[in-house]
């Protein structure tokens, strides 16, 4: 492993800086690791021309020593629901299939200042329902993790095809979005490291909405050193967003001093489930017993309402993304199916253009928000909601971090799971909690199960305490000493 | 949830639906309302409905105008657009009959 797709974003800044390599010689090697990929279906749209366009301008920025942050010159990869001025932003639908925004999202624009190097535009679930990416209009991206079986597996979702890119190598961080699960799980599914902020840390505007109290940036990457210099180049307190939080933004690589002696570390019984495979169990007890030699203090904790977090989740973020979804109509921009009337052109439009797991997501959400029903279905969620976040409240009174297994298996193949819509839903029932609460949660690769697939453990902190979590999931990487790759790169070198 | 009932969410979401997807969906969406139907469980009689995550007051600016005269931007995808007899783009968008 010697090759300028191996390195970690934190090296390549230092061998940036250093003038082993330039910028352009790392987005070449990057550009070429994508091309030979396609097979992954990792990308929608790549954008070559304009990664070495802004790889020769950070090169000319660190001659003049003026690099614009440790970001300068690294390549990444940009979930597809990130608009991006004059390149195509399609949310994974057909739908957008011919949309080009003319802008550029806060946390986009804020990478590109801060020097970043977009490799192109990254496949995903649509509209970021999912959690296997396998309801994209560009079809399915496969994890480049792979058994002697033969059989493709699921990247995880919804954000699966930065979790590709970065697990498969080409490139060095994806930017993804989770609303409840979608930068986690598929981190734990691709061996990776994904993290979600507070909700608030992150502008939303400019990307493309799905369940706006939920839908939150953050940054995926190989390790949480590097998942914490990408995040500080992602945040900022952003006036076009009424959700943005005004907060002082401390310096997240900072955090990681190893130092966790005496931390409490609350494990939640409750997300002990029945059926779950003895491997997670396994590695969740390996997690406490590295935390505790570390010198932290494992405290069991009770979240009885957990069980109700993944229903409560799935009254809430449909109920929003119908509301959300309504404006692709076909009139102003987008798809347009013709028909006799107004109502019969929205129809064919939104039945042709959403894909069937974003149909099946609307009519729940347009049915919990019709009239008499909005009581039952919607203000019973949003009570739940607040019961949830109380809960976590008073359990972070007495500790200061959380751990639990990210999600409740490895990476399936693809064509398993489809016949049951709930049992496709449940692979977020661990990552679902934090989200209903705005709390920020990251999964680092913990080991293999028993077959060689990356398997995540979970951190969650109080809000705004990112640092934390840095700095727990630096330990815990660490002493998991993830050395493990994906078999997809014995291929490749 | 019955056959009905599905093709009257539909019609509400503006949504097309086949007839054979309409069996699917009714089978789909009552086992996920059977499953939703364990948060009455819950007595939630005194809890108050989360309106956020965080606790901020609602952030306001001075009523001015900040961006603006930049048709051609706001006109870049909309999917029917004329032009003029030079055959430039007009700064307005064809939409579908909407009165009779």
């Amino acid at each position: 492993m010697n090759s300028l797709t191996d390195l970690t974003i934190a090296r390549s800044r230092d061998g940036l800086d250093k003038g082993d390599f330039s910028a352009v010689e790392l987005a070449e090697a990057h550009i070429a690791a994508v091309e030979a990929a396609r097979d992954l279906n990792a990308f929608i749209t790549e954008t070559p021309e304009l990664a070495l366009e802004r790889a020769k301008a950070s090169d000319e920025r660190r001659a003049k020593g003026a690099a614009a942050s440790a970001m300068d010159g690294i390549p990444i990869a940009v979930k597809d629901l990130y608009c991006t001025d004059g390149v195509a932003t399609t949310a994974g639908s057909h739908i957008l299939e011919d949309f080009t925004p003319p802008y550029e999202s806060t946390v986009t624009q804020n990478l590109k200042e801060a020097g970043a190097v977009m490799l192109g535009k990254t496949n995903m679930d649509e509209f970021a329902m999912g959690s296997a990416n396998i309801t994209s209009y560009h079809g399915n991206v496969i994890n480049p993790w792979k058994l002697d079986d033969g059989k493709d597996r699921v990247p995880g979702g919804s954000s699966g095809g930065s979790a590709a890119a970065v697990a498969g190598h080409l490139a060095l961080g994806g930017a993804g979005s989770d609303t409840g699960g979608s930068i986690r799980q598929p981190a734990s599914f691709s061996g990776i490291v994904g993290m979600k902020p507070t909700y608030g840390r992150c502008s939303r505007w400019g990307m493309v909405a799905f369940a706006s109290s939920l839908d939150q940036a953050g940054p995926m990457t190989r390790t949480v050193e590097d998942a914490a210099i990408m995040l500080q180049s992602m945040v900022s307190h952003d006036k076009k967003d009424s959700t943005s939080v005004d907060q002082s933004i401390p310096d997240f690589a900072a955090a990681l001093t190893s130092n966790i002696k005496d931390l409490k570390v609350g494990v939640p019984k409750e997300y002990r489930l029945d059926g779950m495979p003895g491997e997670i169990e396994t590695l969740w007890q390996q997690g406490i017993e590295w935390l505790k030699a570390a010198g932290a203090e494992p405290v069991e904790i009770s979240l009885p309402y957990t069980k109700y977090a993944l229903p409560t989740y799935y009254i809430v973020a449909p109920a929003e993304a119908s509301s959300n979804l309504a404006r692709y109509d076909g009139v102003r921009y987008g798809l347009r199916v013709e028909g006799d009337s107004l109502d019969e052109m929205y129809e064919n439009t939104r039945g042709q253009g959403f894909g069937a797991e974003v149909r099946r997501r609307i009519m729940i959400g347009t049915y919990v928000l019709s009239a008499g029903y909005y009581d039952a279905y919607y203000v019973k969620a949003m009570k739940l909601r607040t019961l949830i976040l109380q809960e976590f409240q008073q359990a972070f009174e007495g500790v200061d971090v959380m751990l639990t297994p990210t999600a409740p298996s490895p990476a399936f193949a693809i064509g398993e799971k489809l016949d049951d819509p709930v049992q496709m839903y449940l692979n977020d029932v661990f990552t679902v909690p934090a989200s209903l609460a705005g709390l920020p949660a990251i999964s680092v690769p913990g080991g293999l199960s028993d077959e060689g697939l990356p398997l995540g453990l979970h951190l969650i902190t109080k809000p705004f305490d990112e640092e934390t979590l840095f700095r727990v999931g630096g330990v815990l990487e660490e002493a998991a000493n993830f050395t493990a790759q994906p078999s997809y790169l014995e291929g490749v070198a | 949830m019955d056959k009905a009932t599905v093709l009257n969410i539909a019609k509400l979401a503006r949504i097309k639906v086949s007839e054979s997807e309409t069996e699917n969906l009714a089978g789909e969406l009552t086992n996920i309302f059977d499953w939703i139907e364990q948060l009455n469980e819950v007595n939630t009689d005194n809890v108050e409905p989360m309106t956020s995550v965080v606790a901020m007051a609602m952030p306001s600016r001075t009523d001015e105008v900040n961006d603006g005269a930049d048709a051609e931007r706001v006109l870049q995808n909309a999917p029917d657009r004329p032009a003029d007899a030079q055959g430039n783009p007009l700064a307005f968008y064809v939409v579908p009959k909407v009165v009779e």
